[in-house]
């Protein structure tokens, strides 16, 4: 239970082997889209994850005023230049949930874009842990699923192959989630989601609010990256053309030697 | 002006040193590509220095604060994350030009007679250098750097008697802990670059002693034109050479750019993602791994076996791969200097030492089990995994390229070689 072994490997994108992925549409550019995230947020995550890097003042870079964001976002303090903290003290989180819900601000650098998007995707109910909710990706989380009167309810799908040809076949055709687990030579457990209760939003729009959630955090995890991008194109053109002009001088001052 | 300089000429020999140094010092006049790296290397020191004063401005080495302090370094310090970012792309810079310096070595055999010192204060600054980037990993205080650094002192800790004291006297505590970050620290920002500066003066001033060698392996000095008293292949180093570095700099900076600018995490090779969880005591990391300039010496750590109940043979082993290199101006017996007139059973054996290093480093990355094991059928290789037998083969091959190297560079066909450098 909680977060005892953590299942971080070099090779973020993939945390089990046999888990597939969903894609996070990359959005770096969508300021709107940003907004919205910035606004979901503060408004289903900040009660128990803090982002203690992230100060409300960096919100303008979402091209929102200060007043905006006053009105809209800050409930948790007065001074915008505070960080997104909360008020849960972590010891007392820890008893409850199992394990302190941890700060959110680089979350995105540790488990990437795809599986923070996966995850958000991923829980279904189960009977038999302590919140109700699982997870395709993170087994046993602590986590409840925060989100659910707006996803809906899913379910998991067990289907058993004797082939790990087979089961992997299974895996790519399936549309979304899908995870291969092998229990032993001859018997291998494809888990996939299905929904069986919608929520006050359909799947399509309740992928697109997690895929503007996970763009905020991807972008709280690196807000310079936009502008380090920007600069480095300036960077390149500026070096190429000292380049020519360098190689120019060299050959200039080498002529006469052979 | 010239009445500044004479004066300061009475005081301080800054125009002999000028001359001697860099106007009027002679270099051949054939460097190739391999040539660059060499000045590469001080521009990257140089950079790391100018870098790290600057984040020493904002970083606290302090357990309970240096994770905090590297990400305000990013958020809220004006040009903070391109100093961290210059600072972490230099380090894995620094070791790629140092290992492309390094091979030119064995290329033209740059550390034979009478550069065999040259090449010891070279294999010094290597040392230094890959302590200078372990104390350095430490100071992010992220999971990778705590475990990474209790990983690599426990190898300390192996050496038998005296290893418990030892591994505590490094760390400064019974584990890895504040007061070993504060002491790394204090290595990393001023002790070790100093020694750094040391070593790279003493180098510098070595060369210039006996002269730069060249693709060719000829000795440029033993051309000497009766006039001017200059070797005839020589050339002074400005302007020819300052000219030709810039250039070199100039190509360095634009893929240091785009790495800094497009990919400074390096899909987790520049940066580890673990790196960003904050240290945990109490918590490994599935997977621990030094950063990719380690792995090669790491893969071989782990593929060694414990006998007698000690791990020690590993951490000789690792000792070995890094300490073989000083010997090797006396391992070569062979006739010339340079791998162009070198016979094929050096070429040989100098690709079969480059593939090893390569493919020892992939396989210090990833985990033991990425192959698989043989499987049960199969006798006495059965339950080992089958990167770790690849290993053991391939660290075999890089000490045979050491250790065979005296039989097999005299025996070689080598070809004649020119009295007068070539192109």
């Amino acid at each position: 239970m909680g977060f005892m072994v953590l299942a971080a490997t070099l090779n973020v994108s993939a945390a089990e082997s046999g888990l597939r992925l969903e894609p996070a549409p990359a959005r770096r550019l969508d300021v709107e889209s940003l907004q919205r995230g910035a606004r979901n947020f503060v408004n289903y995550c900040l009660n128990c994850h803090s982002a203690h890097y992230m100060r409300y003042n960096r919100l303008t870079d979402f091209a929102i005023s200060e007043q905006e964001i006053r009105d809209n976002l800050m409930f948790a303090t007065d001074k915008f230049g505070s960080t997104m903290t909360v008020a849960m003290p972590k010891a007392d989180a820890a008893a409850w949930f199992g394990t302190a819900p941890p700060d959110l601000s680089v979350e995105a650098r540790i488990r990437g874009k795809d599986w923070l998007y996966s995850y958000l995707l991923g829980f279904y109910w189960d009977e038999k842990t302590v919140t109700g909710w699982n997870n395709l990706v993170f087994n046993n989380v602590s986590m409840p699923h925060v989100l659910w009167k707006l996803s809906g309810v899913q379910r998991l799908i067990e289907t058993e192959y004797e082939d790990e040809g087979k089961a992997e076949a299974a895996v790519i055709a399936a549309k979304g989630l899908a995870l291969a687990e092998r229990i032993n030579d001859h018997k291998y457990v494809v888990k996939t989601l299905t929904q069986e209760a919608s929520g006050t939003m359909r799947p399509v729009d309740y992928q697109a609010f997690v895929a503007d959630l996970v763009n905020y955090l991807d972008y709280i995890a690196e807000p310079v990256r936009n502008e380090r991008i920007y600069i480095g194109i300036g960077v390149l053109i500026y070096l190429g053309i000292l380049l020519g002009f360098a190689y120019a001088l060299k050959r200039a001052y080498w002529k006469d030697i052979h | 002006m010239q009445k500044i300089l004479n004066w300061i000429d009475d005081r301080f020999p800054l125009t002999a040193l000028w001359k001697s140094q860099v106007a009027e010092y002679y270099a051949p006049k054939n460097f190739n590509f391999w040539y660059f790296f060499g000045s590469l290397a001080l521009v990257v020191l140089v950079m790391q220095i100018l870098t790290g004063i600057f984040l020493t401005m904002s970083y606290k080495p302090d357990a309970a604060r240096a994770f905090e302090s590297v990400e305000y370094i990013m958020r809220d310090v004006a040009g903070g994350w391109f100093i961290r970012y210059a600072h972490s792309t230099g380090a894995t810079a620094f070791f790629i030009v140092v290992y492309l310096h390094m091979f030119r070595a064995l290329l033209y055999g740059s550390y034979r007679r009478p550069r065999e010192l040259l090449w010891i204060v070279g294999c010094f600054i290597y040392l230094a250098l890959m302590a200078e980037a372990f104390f350095g990993y430490l100071l992010p205080w992220g999971q990778m750097s705590y475990w990474g650094a209790q990983v690599i002192v426990n190898l300390f800790s192996a050496v038998p008697i005296i290893g418990d004291d030892l591994g505590t006297w490094i760390r400064g505590d019974y584990t890895i802990s504040d007061v070993t970050l504060n002491r790394f620290f204090a290595f990393h920002v001023i002790a070790v670059p100093l020694v750094l500066l040391i070593l790279v003066a003493v180098h510098l001033m070595a060369l210039h002693e006996v002269g730069s060698n060249n693709p060719d392996g000829v000795e440029i000095k033993d051309t000497v034109d009766p006039v001017t008293g200059y070797p005839v292949d020589g050339i002074p180093f400005h302007p020819y050479y300052t000219v030709k570095d810039l250039v070199g700099v100039v190509v360095f900076l634009i893929f240091f750019s785009i790495v800094l600018f497009f990919w400074p995490a390096g899909g987790g090779y520049f940066i580890e993602a673990d790196n960003f969880i904050p240290a945990n005591p109490l918590q490994t990391p599935e997977h621990i791994a030094p950063v990719w300039y380690f792995t090669p010496y790491y893969a071989m750590l782990r593929a060694v076996p414990s006998f007698l109940n000690s791990q020690f043979w590993g951490v000789l082993v690792l000792g070995a791969a890094v300490v073989i290199l000083f010997f090797l101006p006396w391992l070569d017996r062979g006739k010339v200097k340079s791998i162009r007139y070198r016979g094929s059973l050096y070429k040989g054996w100098l690709a079969a030492f480059v593939i090893s290093f390569l493919i020892l480093g992939y396989l210090g990355v990833v985990p033991v089990t990425v192959w698989g094991q043989f499987g049960e059928k199969i006798p006495v290789l059965g339950t080992a995994d089958k990167a770790t037998v690849v290993v053991r083969v391939l660290t075999v091959i890089y000490f045979l390229f050491f250790i065979l190297m005296p039989w097999y560079t005299a025996r070689d066909k080598t070809k004649a070689v020119p009295a007068r450098v070539t192109g």
